[in-house]
C-alpha cells in the first residue's frame, strides 16, 4: 500500500458480517475495508464465501449479523436501491441483464422515476456515449443485449454502475468469461477508473489476476478470512497456500504417444441455432491415449460440437468415423452403444435429474441395456453399479438412495464421472468437467481423466479455462464462431496467443467450405 | 361468394366488428400486460365473469352505468390481488392458480347472483350505455354507421390500448415492466421491487380484464347470464400471441377474429347456412384463429421470464 492510499478517504467498510444458509455458515465475522482509488481482490475458492459476502453488501442478501458502512453511513440491509443510491454498483457474474431490450434501456432501468411520463433517451444516450469513452467501454447503446457479446454485455453491466455515479465497483468473477486480451481492456478500464477515484473489489479466484490487478487481497476458506495480504509483498505460491490452506498441486499429464484414430470428423458442419453458431467445415481428429483440448470463448460452437460427439445432432454436411468406419445412423442411443463417455457441460442440466436418488443417476445411460432383463429393471444390479461408483470414485453421500439434488456439485460430478468412465469406454466428451468445482474436486476429476487416456481412451476436453487446458491436453485446437482451429501440440502455443485464435484471429475464412 | 362481398361491404357489420372486438381489447390488454411483466392470468375468463356481473348487479341496484364501471374494475382488481398474491411473493404454479381463480371467480358469480336473486327466474335488464353521437363523424356516410356510431366503452376499449402501447414502451413504468418479463434479477439488481411491479400489473391487468366482461352486460347486451363470456377469456390468452405480446398486434389479431365472428353469424343467414350445419360456422373463428395463431407467432419473442416466479435472495 502506498502513502496516499494508507491516507485515502475509508469509502467502504463491512464489520463482523456473519450469514448461514441452514447449517452451512458461508460467512463468518468477515470484516473489510476499502479506501479511495484501491483495488482490493477477494480470493478464494467457489463456496468461501466471497459471492455471499458481495451479495449482501449490495442488499440481495440479508446478513444474520454485522454492519456495512458506505462512506461513513450505515447501510440498511437488504434493499439494492439503498445501496446503488449510496453509490455501490455490482456487476454480477451471471449478467443481470434484459436481452430482448437495448442497451441503452438495461442501463437506464430504474434510474428514472416509474411515475414519469417520458423517458429522457436522448440526455441518457449522450450521458453513456460520454462514459463510454472516458472508460473504454465500446459498445452501441441502441444495440439489443441478446446481439451482444459476452465481453461486450460486461461493458454493458459496468456502464450500468458507472451511470448512476458509482463510487464503488463489485466484479464478481468478471473474467471467467473474458478472452485474455478482453480481460486485458478490463483492467485497462479498472486503472482508467481507479485513477478517477473509483475503488473496486474485485472477486476472483485466479491467481495472476490478482496479482495483476489488486492493491490489497483479502483471502476467504469456507467463509472466513484467513489472510489479507499487500500483493505487492506476496507471490502466487504464498497466495495459493492460502487459499486451498495448504500445498495442492494440480495433476500434470506426460506426454505420451499417441495411438490410433478413434474418432474423425471430416469437414463437419451443423446449422447455427439462434445466436450459438454451428460447426463450420470442422475437422477433427481424436486419437486413443490422448487428450484433446478445446479452448474458446463460451458460446462459439463447443456446444455444437459436444452435441455431435453425443449424438444429439447430426452433421449437415461432412463426415464422421468411429474406428474408421464412417457413421450413417447417428443419436444418443448409438452414441451410448458406441461407447461414448460423456460428462455434459452441465450436471444439473443435462447431466442428472435432481429428484431421482443415485441408483437410478447411475444407470440413465444403461437402463434400457446393462441393468434390465426383458424389460425389467434389475434393481440390485442397478444398485450395485452405484454402490461401485459411490466407492471407486469418492462420493461422498449418505447413500445411493440420496437424491442427487443433495449433492455438492463436487460430489454430483464424481458421480457423473463415474457413470461415464466406469464402463471403460474408448472416447470421452469431457465438457468442462471441473467447472464450479474446489481445487480438491479439481485435482481428482483430472486425475482420472489422465488415468482414462494412460489406459488408452480418446479424450475430448472442453473448458473456458486456459490453464486447464493448456495443463492436460496432448493436442489442443481453438473454437471461434463455429471455426476450428488447427492442432498445435503441447507446448507450442502461449496463452496470448491462443487468446489472439480465440477473439478469432488467425482462421483462414471457412468460406469455401460453407 | 357475392354474399361476403355484400356482407363485407354493408355497415352494420364493421359496426358489429368493433362491437365483437370491443371486450377481447380490454382482455387482451389486461393480459398482455400481466404477461409482459412475466405472469399468464389464466384467471382471466373468471375474471371478465366477475366483471361482468358486478357491473350490471350495480347497475341494478340503483348506481349509475360508469359506477357499474368502477365496481367492475375494482372487483377484478381484487381478483388479481389474489392471483398475484400467490403467484408471485409465493411463487405458485401461475397456471393452477389461473385455472383456480377462474373457478372461483366463475362460481362466486353464480353464488352471488342467487343470493341477491333468489327468486328470478330470468335475469333482470338494466338500460345500458347508448352509442355516443359524434358531431360531423357519426353522421358521415357509411363510415358514420361503420364506425363511428359506438358506446363510451369501445372507445375506451382503444384509449386503454393506446395507452397500454405508451406506457410499455415509453415510459419508465413500461420499462420496468418489460425487464420484470425479461430478467427480475435485472430489475433487483437496478433497485426496483420485482414483486411491486410485477403485482400491479396482474392487479391492473385484471381489472381491465373485468372492463371486459362488463362491457358485456353494461353495452353490448342489457342483461346477465351465465356463459356470456363464453371463453372469451380464453380467446384473448391467444391473441396476446397472436399479436407477439405487442399491444397494436395484438389490437389488430381482435378486430381479426371479431370480423371473422361477426362474418359467421351473417353467413349462417345466406344460402350457405341452408345447406352447412351451423355448429360449423360457430367453430369458424376459432379454427381460422388457430390457424393466424400458428403462422402469426412463429418468430414472437416471449417475455423471457415468463411463467418463472422471481425468488429473491434464492441460491
Amino acid at each position: 500500500m502506498t502513502q496516499a492510499q494508507a491516507k485515502a478517504e475509508v469509502v467502504l467498510r463491512l464489520d463482523l458480517i456473519t450469514k448461514s444458509f441452514g447449517p452451512l455458515r458461508a460467512n463468518d465475522a468477515i470484516s473489510l475495508t476499502l479506501r479511495r482509488g484501491e483495488v482490493v481482490a477477494l480470493l478464494g475458492e467457489n463456496g468461501a464465501g466471497k459471492t455471499t459476502l458481495m451479495n449482501i453488501l449490495f442488499g440481495h442478501y440479508v446478513a444474520d449479523s454485522g454492519e456495512v458502512d458506505v462512506f461513513g453511513q450505515p447501510l440498511p440491509p437488504g434493499q439494492p436501491r439503498a445501496a446503488l443510491k449510496a453509490g455501490v454498483g455490482m456487476v454480477h457474474q451471471h449478467f443481470t441483464l434484459a436481452g430482448n431490450l437495448t442497451v441503452l434501456d438495461n442501463i437506464t432501468l430504474g434510474t428514472e422515476s416509474l411515475w414519469s411520463r417520458g423517458r429522457g433517451r436522448a440526455v441518457a444516450r449522450a450521458k453513456v456515449e460520454a462514459l463510454a469513452r472516458d472508460f473504454g467501454l465500446v459498445v452501441d447503446p441502441m444495440a439489443k443485449v441478446s446481439r451482444l457479446t459476452v465481453g461486450e454485455r460486461q461493458r454493458v453491466e459496468i456502464l450500468k454502475a458507472l451511470y448512476r455515479d458509482a463510487k464503488i465497483l463489485i466484479l464478481d468473477e468478471p473474467t471467467a468469461v473474458l478472452t485474455p486480451q478482453e480481460a486485458e481492456a478490463l483492467f485497462a478500464t479498472l486503472r482508467k477508473a481507479t485513477a478517477l477515484g473509483l475503488s473496486v473489489i474485485f472477486i476472483s479466484h485466479k491467481l495472476h489476476e490478482v496479482m495483476a490487478i489488486a492493491d490489497r487481497c483479502l483471502v476467504l476458506r469456507h467463509g472466513r478470512v484467513v489472510g489479507e495480504v499487500d500483493t505487492h509483498a506476496t507471490d502466487k505460491a504464498r497466495l495459493a497456500a492460502l487459499m486451498v490452506g495448504g500445498e495442492l498441486t494440480l495433476p500434470k499429464a506426460e506426454a505420451k504417444v499417441a495411438g490410433p484414430m478413434l474418432m474423425e470428423l471430416q469437414s463437419v458442419s451443423t446449422p447455427d441455432r439462434g445466436p450459438a453458431p454451428g460447426l463450420k467445415a470442422v475437422s477433427l481428429a481424436l486419437r486413443a491415449g490422448q487428450i484433446t483440448g478445446l479452448a474458446g470463448v463460451s458460446g462459439n460452437g463447443q456446444a455444437a460440437l459436444a452435441d455431435l460427439m453425443s449424438g444429439l445432432a447430426q452433421p449437415a454436411s461432412g463426415t464422421l468415423a468411429l474406428n474408421g468406419a464412417p457413421v450413417t445412423q447417428w443419436s444418443p442411443r448409438t452414441a451410448v452403444a458406441q461407447g461414448i463417455g460423456r460428462i455434459p457441460e452441465d450436471r444439473h442440466h443435462t447431466g442428472s435429474i435432481a429428484d431421482f436418488d443415485l441408483t437410478e443417476n447411475a444407470v440413465l445411460e444403461g437402463y434400457r441395456s446393462r441393468f434390465s432383463k426383458a424389460g425389467w429393471m434389475n434393481w440390485p444390479a442397478a444398485r450395485a453399479f452405484a454402490e461401485g461408483i459411490i466407492a471407486t470414485y469418492d462420493v461422498r453421500c449418505p447413500g445411493p438412495a440420496t437424491r442427487i439434488r443433495l449433492l455438492s456439485g463436487g460430489n454430483m460430478q464424481k458421480l457423473i464421472l463415474g457413470r461415464a468412465l466406469a464402463p471403460g469406454p474408448q472416447i470421452i466428451l469431457a465438457n468442462q468437467p471441473v467447472r464450479g468445482l474446489d481445487i480438491g474436486a479439481i485435482a481428482y476429476v483430472q486425475s482420472q481423466l489422465i488415468a482414462a487416456r494412460d489406459r488408452g481412451a480418446a479424450i475430448l476436453l472442453i473448458s473456458e479455462d486456459l490453464d486447464e487446458i493448456m495443463g492436460l491436453s496432448d493436442v489442443l485446437h481453438v473454437m471461434s464462431q463455429g471455426r476450428l482451429s488447427p492442432a498445435f501440440p503441447r507446448g507450442s502455443m502461449s496463452a496470448p496467443e491462443i487468446g489472439l485464435w480465440m477473439a478469432g484471429q488467425g482462421f483462414t475464412e471457412g468460406r469455401h467450405a460453407a | 361468394m357475392s354474399d361476403i362481398i355484400d356482407i363485407l361491404i354493408s355497415a352494420s357489420f364493421w359496426a358489429a366488428v368493433i362491437r365483437i372486438a370491443t371486450p377481447l381489447i380490454f382482455a387482451t390488454m389486461g393480459e398482455l400486460i400481466c404477461e409482459r411483466a412475466g405472469v399468464l392470468n389464466l384467471g382471466i375468463e373468471g375474471i371478465m365473469v366477475i366483471g361482468a356481473f358486478t357491473g350490471w348487479m350495480a347497475v341494478y341496484q340503483g348506481m349509475p352505468l360508469w359506477g357499474g364501471v368502477a365496481t367492475a374494475m375494482a372487483a377484478g382488481m381484487l381478483f388479481g390481488l389474489l392471483h398475484s398474491t400467490l403467484t408471485v411473493p409465493f411463487g405458485l404454479s401461475q397456471h393452477v392458480v389461473g385455472l383456480g381463480v377462474t373457478l372461483l371467480a366463475t362460481a362466486t358469480a353464480s353464488f352471488a347472483y342467487r343470493l341477491m336473486l333468489p327468486e328470478v327466474t330470468s335475469p333482470p335488464k338494466i338500460e345500458p350505455f347508448q352509442p355516443l353521437d359524434l358531431p360531423v363523424l357519426s353522421d358521415l356516410p357509411f363510415l358514420g354507421e361503420a364506425i363511428f356510431q359506438q358506446t363510451a366503452l369501445t372507445w375506451a376499449a382503444f384509449a386503454v390500448a393506446a395507452l397500454t402501447a405508451f406506457t410499455l414502451y415509453r415510459t419508465p413504468l413500461g420499462l420496468a415492466l418489460r425487464a420484470a418479463g425479461e430478467n427480475p434479477a435485472a430489475v433487483e439488481a437496478q433497485g426496483l421491487s420485482v414483486t411491486a411491479l410485477r403485482m400491479g400489473a396482474v392487479i391492473v391487468g385484471s381489472g381491465l380484464m373485468a372492463l371486459g366482461g362488463a362491457f358485456l352486460t353494461l353495452s353490448a347486451f342489457s342483461s346477465f347470464f351465465f356463459e356470456m363470456v363464453n371463453g372469451r377469456g380464453w380467446v384473448c390468452v391467444a391473441l396476446v400471441v397472436f399479436g407477439a405480446w405487442k399491444p397494436g398486434k395484438a389490437v389488430l389479431g381482435a378486430i381479426l377474429f371479431a370480423a371473422f365472428d361477426a362474418l359467421q353469424i351473417r353467413l349462417q343467414q345466406t344460402d350457405l347456412g341452408a345447406v352447412l350445419p351451423y355448429q360449423l360456422f360457430l367453430a369458424a373463428p376459432y379454427i381460422l384463429s388457430i390457424l393466424a395463431l400458428i403462422l402469426m407467432s412463429r418468430r414472437a419473442e416471449v417475455p423471457a421470464a415468463l411463467m418463472l416466479p422471481y425468488n429473491k435472495g434464492e441460491r
